[in-house]
């Protein structure tokens, strides 16, 4: 989980610095896309990296010794 | 009926009005020392907070009551919330409202009675705990960012529970939230805390911990400051978010947890980010994203356009023509330059020819003279031979040998 978290991270501070790095201009055109490119990858794995987790509300209770998760009522 | 008719003489000098009575209580009551700046203790009643800010309300005890006023000044550095049945311990002096007769006190501190002794348990661990570097800054774990798994200890019927969910979910839709029932006040709350919180570390996915419940009465929290359950705070494996009570609660959890919400629903924000806000960041950055790539090559397009459009790729033969043209020039400038040398040197040979025509000693023959040699060399004088000498003379055609018969050297 935490490696996915951090890839989360990772991937957004990869699309904040294809935008920096397209916003400073001068770039030669096969970076220019090559940015594009990455940019747009990452972004849409941010995106799905948000809907991966389910909702999901549940107890969670030891029983003779055995984690036991139920769904939690309100 | 008797008495009623006596007339009673009393000099108009001896008689006091209320006004002056009162000026004269008051003065007394207000000057002696032992009711100025006095601690009273007592239970609360009839507590009102006026508009103005002042709080009115009565102390009592089994025997008696009395009138006391906190005025706003005072009232807006108490650190609870007074109300009916509290028992307090009121730093106040003693004053005599003019208008109505009646005597109060003026509380100028108030604190909670009989957690005197609690608040110096707290104190002591507090500082015994942050000497041991239980709160300490190297010990806090980072609180990820992005969970997706939010373990909850707190009681599953409190206010607290209910904000939470709420906070959560409404922050981030698809949150997985793990709750470990937890009973969070009275004498089984410290060892039920404990318990949830290794609990919720077995399990790998959390990614978070929140702890906490809602307000309550210092004693209600109580179970927060006892040192045990910061022992197995400062030992949870997964950041905890420490979130007690009020704003104004501070608990020994809120300290050495890795991090100190004011409160539950300050928990939920703390512990994950706003969902819609990070989708609308991302697509905020795919649209820069976008614009600065398309700006990016129309700028190269534009650049290669201004290039294909200088004459040299609009015209290509012009320049070819140009050079075509000089090429011309030149071959017909080197024909003439040919030319010219050839023609020079053809009159050089010509005069040179003319000039050898002149010296050639076979023109002279040609001219009837002839031409006497001695071993092939030429005679130019008659004392060059000797009498028998050999001789041979050439003429324009053929040649003859002879012999010197005699030889007349001239002068």
């Amino acid at each position: 989980m935490t490696n996915k978290n951090e890839s989360f991270e990772e991937n957004l501070e990869k699309l904040k610095e294809s935008v920096k790095s397209l916003e400073k201009g001068d770039l030669p055109l096969k970076e220019t896309l090559e940015k594009f490119e990455e940019g747009l990858k990452v972004s849409k794995l941010c995106s799905e990296e948000l809907d991966t987790a389910q909702k999901k509300i549940e107890k969670i209770i030891e029983k003779d010794g055995k984690l036991i998760s139920e769904p939690f009522e309100e | 009926m008797e008495t009623n008719q006596k007339i009673i003489k009393i000099p108009e000098s001896n008689i006091l009005t209320v006004g002056k009575l009162t000026d004269y209580i008051k003065q007394r009551l207000e000057n002696d020392l032992q009711l100025i700046n006095i601690w009273v203790k007592g239970e609360i009643s009839n507590f009102t907070r006026h508009n103005s800010g002042h709080l009115y309300f009565t102390l009592k005890d089994e025997i008696s009551q009395i009138s006391c006023a906190m005025f706003r000044s005072s009232a807006s550095s108490l650190k609870f919330e007074p109300e009916h049945g509290m028992k307090v311990l009121v730093l106040s002096s003693l004053s005599v409202y003019k208008l109505s007769g009646k005597y109060q006190l003026i509380v100028s501190e108030m604190h909670p009675d009989g957690l005197g002794a609690l608040h110096q348990k707290y104190l002591q661990l507090k500082e015994k705990l942050e000497k041991e570097g239980l709160f300490s800054k190297e010990h806090k774990k980072n609180i990820p960012k992005f969970p997706k798994t939010i373990g909850i200890i707190t009681s599953p019927t409190g206010a607290a529970i209910k904000d939470l969910i709420r906070n959560l979910t409404r922050r981030f839709p698809n949150i997985n939230i793990k709750i470990a029932p937890t009973i969070v006040q009275g004498v089984d709350a410290a060892s039920s805390i404990i318990k949830s919180i290794e609990l919720l570390n077995k399990i790998s996915d959390i990614d978070v911990i929140i702890i906490g419940r809602g307000g309550g009465s210092l004693e209600d929290l109580w179970c927060f400051n006892e040192e045990i359950v910061a022992r197995a705070i400062f030992k949870s494996k997964i950041p905890t978010i420490s979130a007690v009570g009020h704003e104004t609660d501070f608990t020994i959890s809120d300290f050495v947890a890795d991090c100190r919400a004011p409160t539950p629903s300050t928990a939920a924000e703390i512990a994950v980010p706003d969902k819609n806000e990070l989708l609308k960041e991302i697509k905020h950055l795919r649209e820069r994203l976008l614009q600065k790539t398309e700006r990016s090559m129309e700028s190269k397009k534009q650049c290669l356009v201004s290039l294909l459009d200088r004459p040299i790729f609009k015209r290509p033969f012009d320049f070819i023509n140009q050079y075509l043209q000089q090429i011309d020039d030149l071959m017909s400038k080197s024909r003439r330059a040919i030319q010219n040398f050839l023609e020079l040197r053809k009159k050089g040979l010509e005069i040179l020819t003319a000039k050898l025509d002149t010296i050639n000693p076979k023109a002279v023959l040609k001219r009837g003279y002839s031409i006497a040699l001695k071993k092939g060399k030429i005679i130019k004088n008659a004392s060059d031979v000797k009498i028998d000498d050999m001789i041979e003379i050439m003429f324009q055609k053929g040649e003859i040998k002879s012999q010197v018969k005699e030889v007349k050297n001239d002068k």
